[in-house]
């Protein structure tokens, strides 16, 4: 069982400056995120695209945004579960709660904070017959362990850079690696399309465009799919299919959570600390509802720093907290570090 | 600056015929988010940078738009429910130009 003071939901830039926040009043914080890397949306969607309204920062890539938001908020030393998502929630007698992965991890916190933007991200699943039934009977969407594909054939589908990526990894692995793109153009960085021309080139990945994927076939497992190449069907055997669309985000679990939602977020609290209708379940950043709510990075920021404030005085009721600022204090890292302003020097002129 | 009216269908079938404001810089996506057209949450998920197609929509009469962009036509490339009018609202400028434009949004 993994233990924190605030367990936050979800590894955006609110969700990293949460632990940051929480650092100086010296709480720990866990991350959970269904991603496999940090950064939620500017991660995954835009990570070169440049965000023009963060206060400080005339003009910031979305990927630097998030490198920066962990170099501050790293001396706090958050604990991470990536490529999970957060299934269930129990509140203990005492208050405090133990949250769930769909892998089984386990979390006990004093506090949740709900961070989760948009929701999880889950892959954009293509509409063919029966694809749930193969799901994991050849069937996957995500490559987690290229082990499993060894001398394996495969049919990627997909026109982006994890199409393009995967097909260049697994070509290595794979008995065949077959492309299948509904256009004859990718879009992905140039680097990847020159890579994978030449192994078309040399024959270590088949091109298959424009085509669809029309059907799977197999009695048990995924033996062959069919598609559809300028109208001219085919049929090919594989043994698995990726494809790879992109990822769409779902508010998914937390949704069931008892949690009052509306048009798709989380009411809070906000006269008072982002606090949802469950006693101890914040909602910060794009996730949360409410009057006048802006779905702006920066007012993440403000709403994680009123949300940790909160969870203090709810671990330490009757305990007096009094303001304190960086520029006077400076910031105490848990791992031993000490960050402060230098000591003005005085000295006389003679 | 005037209002422009445009048509739309929304995902449930029903027509709404709406004003838009051609002087705020305003895309289609935009002005359905502003009408609650679409659930929240279910559109406009990316902010509109023709990365996710979630404003998908069908352009129905022959009002004349700019064309697509690389950008937009890739992102067309990768999602479901792609037809010939496909179009990203999030890329459809609210000009004067688009006056009487009909369009359907696209099931998610």
């Amino acid at each position: 069982m993994i233990k924190t003071n605030i367990l936050i939901i979800g590894a955006g830039p609110t969700g990293l400056f949460a632990v940051f926040e929480a650092g100086l009043l010296k709480l720990k914080c866990h991350i959970i995120d269904a991603l496999p890397q940090i950064g939620g949306q500017l991660s995954e969607l835009y990570p070169k695209k440049p965000i023009y309204d963060i206060p400080g920062f005339p003009e910031v890539l979305a990927g630097d945004l998030i490198d920066n938001l962990m170099e501050q908020c790293k001396q706090f030393q958050p604990g991470f579960t990536l490529g999970e998502t957060a299934e269930t929630i129990d509140k203990l007698d005492d208050g405090t709660f133990v949250v769930t992965t769909n892998k089984g991890t386990k979390h006990h916190a004093d506090a949740v904070a709900i961070a989760g933007g948009l929701g999880s991200f889950e892959p954009r699943k293509p509409l063919l017959e029966d694809i749930l039934f193969y799901e994991n009977k050849g069937v996957e969407y995500f490559v987690k362990d290229p082990e499993h594909f060894r001398n394996k054939n495969i049919v990627i589908a997909g026109g982006g850079d994890s199409a393009l990526d995967w097909s260049i990894f697994l070509s290595d692995i794979a008995a065949s690696v077959t492309l299948i793109h509904r256009r004859n153009e990718f879009r992905g960085a140039l680097d990847s399309v020159e890579k994978v021309q030449e192994l078309k080139h040399s024959g270590k990945i088949k091109l298959i465009t424009p085509a669809e994927v029309t059907g799977l076939n197999g009695a048990e497992h995924l033996e062959s799919i069919d598609l559809d190449q300028n109208g001219a069907h085919r049929n090919i055997k594989t043994d698995f299919f990726i494809p790879l669309f992109g990822l769409t985000p779902k508010l998914g679990a937390i949704a069931n959570w008892g949690l009052k939602i509306e048009k798709n977020a989380i009411k809070v609290n906000n006269a008072l600390d982002y606090q949802t209708n469950i006693e101890g379940i914040y909602a910060i950043g794009d996730v949360n509802t409410y009057p006048g709510k802006l779905k702006l990075i920066l007012c993440g920021f403000h709403e994680a720093t009123l949300m940790v404030q909160s969870v203090y005085q709810r671990m330490n009721p009757g305990k007096k907290y009094v303001l304190k600022y960086t520029t006077v204090s400076g910031v105490d890292g848990f791992d031993g570090t000490r960050k402060e302003a230098e000591k003005a020097v005085i000295k006389a002129i003679e | 600056m005037q209002d422009i009216t445009l048509k739309i269908t929304d995902r449930n079938g029903k027509i709404h015929q709406i004003q838009a404001p051609t002087d705020m810089n305003m895309n289609v996506m935009e002005v359905v988010r502003m009408y609650e057209l679409a659930e929240e949450g279910t559109i406009g998920i990316c902010g509109g940078m023709a990365m996710c197609a979630s404003c998908q929509c069908y352009v129905l009469n022959d009002t004349i738009i700019p064309d697509k962009s690389d950008d937009e036509d890739a992102m067309l490339s990768e999602v479901f429910n792609v037809k010939e009018n496909s179009r990203l609202g999030c890329q459809i400028l609210i000009t004067s130009e688009i006056d009487g434009l009909e369009i359907e949004l696209a099931q998610q």
